[in-house]
């Protein structure tokens, strides 16, 4: 690889859609990724994944704020419309951007073209692998198969700035593990940026570096994954034990069961409320990524419930 | 794998040190590295790397630059001599603590342990 993995700033940025702008799809999205990590992309349906790996991608441009992109420890640029910026960021989202009706080698072709650290030996072992049949036309593959095209595209541009939006629709879970395989594999030869996002969190949580959470067009969270990992504790006890360590903390998720309780706080207990915790005989426990996820989304979309 | 509450990082240390006790990684001997770690477990391999950051301060590990990492000489000893400290009070306490819930007699506990016990291996307590 001879050019730096790209970083990418993103400020008060918002992007407006519908009848007379008034929907937004970001609302104000303040972001870094850091350039030579593998980040993780996550938000529920319609909240705004999408439109971020567009914009970064340089296919639209923000209604207001700024999104600048480009190589570690050099200036940052306004991706849109700049071609060294673009010959440098790879996209693959769901549709493919294949040429459906004619065969898939015209299309890994023209991005062999399109991308200088294209590796054609690295898309033809993963074509291989993925069994891909590259004289047929993406529209004649199965909805796995044009998805694993895409994942391949992606690998083989070897690009600096590299995002997968949900590439892995219709794939198969021994293709998907074969995607992840190749996607460290490679990553850690040719360090770059690489953007994933994905409603299968369990399966990519350990690839992250870094996680960014979106919701209804706003950043909720932005920060390495092994600190996401630590922002959740669950407690489990009798209700009354445990309702003082709940005092100053924001509650995701409260079960009971019986005369056994679990909360899920958001925040970290310091190690004098963990050994407290555990002398009055609660089990602490781990909160993974995903379910911290859910609730996390499913609060702040409640939250705006309740205001209207 | 790497189900635990812990961070991810701290327990693929911990599984090293348990494989330099064990003897399964003697010393002298070549740990994988970082990026087989990363693709055998399918970790990012910053993560895989922070853990052997962490065993090479702590002298469980050291580099020899452009070959690898290896376990050092008397990482074995020096681990067991930590755990041995750590035996009673992390393993052995909360094993006592559930056999006094389980009222099972200190007696019963040493005949176990010296092999006089008349209880098969395995003892079932009848339900109080």
């Amino acid at each position: 690889m001879t050019t730096a993995p790209f970083g990418a700033e993103l400020r008060d940025v918002v992007v407006r859609y519908g009848r007379k702008d008034t929907e937004r799809a970001l609302d104000g999205v303040t972001l870094s990724i850091r350039p030579g990590t593998i980040t993780g992309l996550l938000g529920r349906n319609g909240a705004g994944k999408t439109t971020l790996a567009a914009l970064l991608a340089a296919f639209r441009r923000p209604t207001s704020g700024s999104v600048l992109v480009g190589p570690a420890g050099g200036p940052l640029d306004d991706p849109f419309e700049n071609p060294w910026v673009m010959m440098h960021t790879q996209l693959v989202r769901e549709s493919g951007d294949v040429w459906g009706d004619s065969k898939a080698c015209d299309t890994l072709d023209y991005y062999a073209d399109l991308r200088p650290d294209w590796d054609a030996d690295l898309a033809g072992r993963l074509l291989d692998e993925l069994e891909v049949d590259v004289r047929k036309s993406p529209d004649a593959l199965s909805r796995g198969k044009r998805s694993a095209l895409g994942a391949v595209i992606g690998l083989a541009s070897r690009a600096p700035l590299t995002i997968f939006d949900e590439v892995y629709l219709g794939m198969d879970a021994p293709s998907r593990y074969a995607f992840y395989d190749a996607l460290v594999a490679d990553y850690t030869e040719h360090p770059r940026t690489i953007l994933l996002s994905s409603h299968l969190i369990d399966e990519v949580e350990r690839l992250f570096e870094d996680v960014v959470v979106i919701d209804r067009g706003r950043v909720l969270l932005a920060e390495p994954a092994e600190d996401v990992r630590g922002r959740g504790v669950s407690l489990t006890g009798p209700a009354d034990t445990i309702e003082p360590f709940v005092a100053g903390h924001q509650v995701l998720a409260r079960q009971h069961l019986g005369p056994t309780s679990q909360v899920t706080l958001f925040g970290e207990l310091d190690a004098a409320q963990r050994a407290a915790a555990t002398q009055a005989g609660l089990e602490i426990g781990a909160v993974p990524l995903q379910d911290l996820f859910v609730h996390l989304t499913r609060k702040s979309s409640d939250l705006k419930e309740d205001a209207r | 794998m790497f189900d635990g509450p812990e961070p991810i990082y701290l327990q693929i240390a911990q599984q090293i040190r348990a494989q330099v006790l064990s003897g399964d990684l003697a010393e002298e001997e070549q740990v994988m590295s970082t990026t087989q770690y990363a693709t055998t477990f399918r970790i990012n391999p910053a993560t895989a790397a922070k853990a052997f950051a962490g065993l090479v301060d702590e002298g469980v590990l050291y580099k020899r630059r452009g070959v690898g990492m290896f376990v050092a000489t008397g990482a074995r000893e020096r681990l067991l001599a930590e755990h041995r400290e750590h035996y009673f009070a992390d393993v052995l306490g909360p094993a006592l603590v559930q056999a006094d819930l389980l009222g099972i007699p200190a007696a019963d506990i040493v005949d176990h342990v010296l092999g006089r016990s008349t209880t098969p291996r395995t003892p079932s307590y009848p339900e109080a």
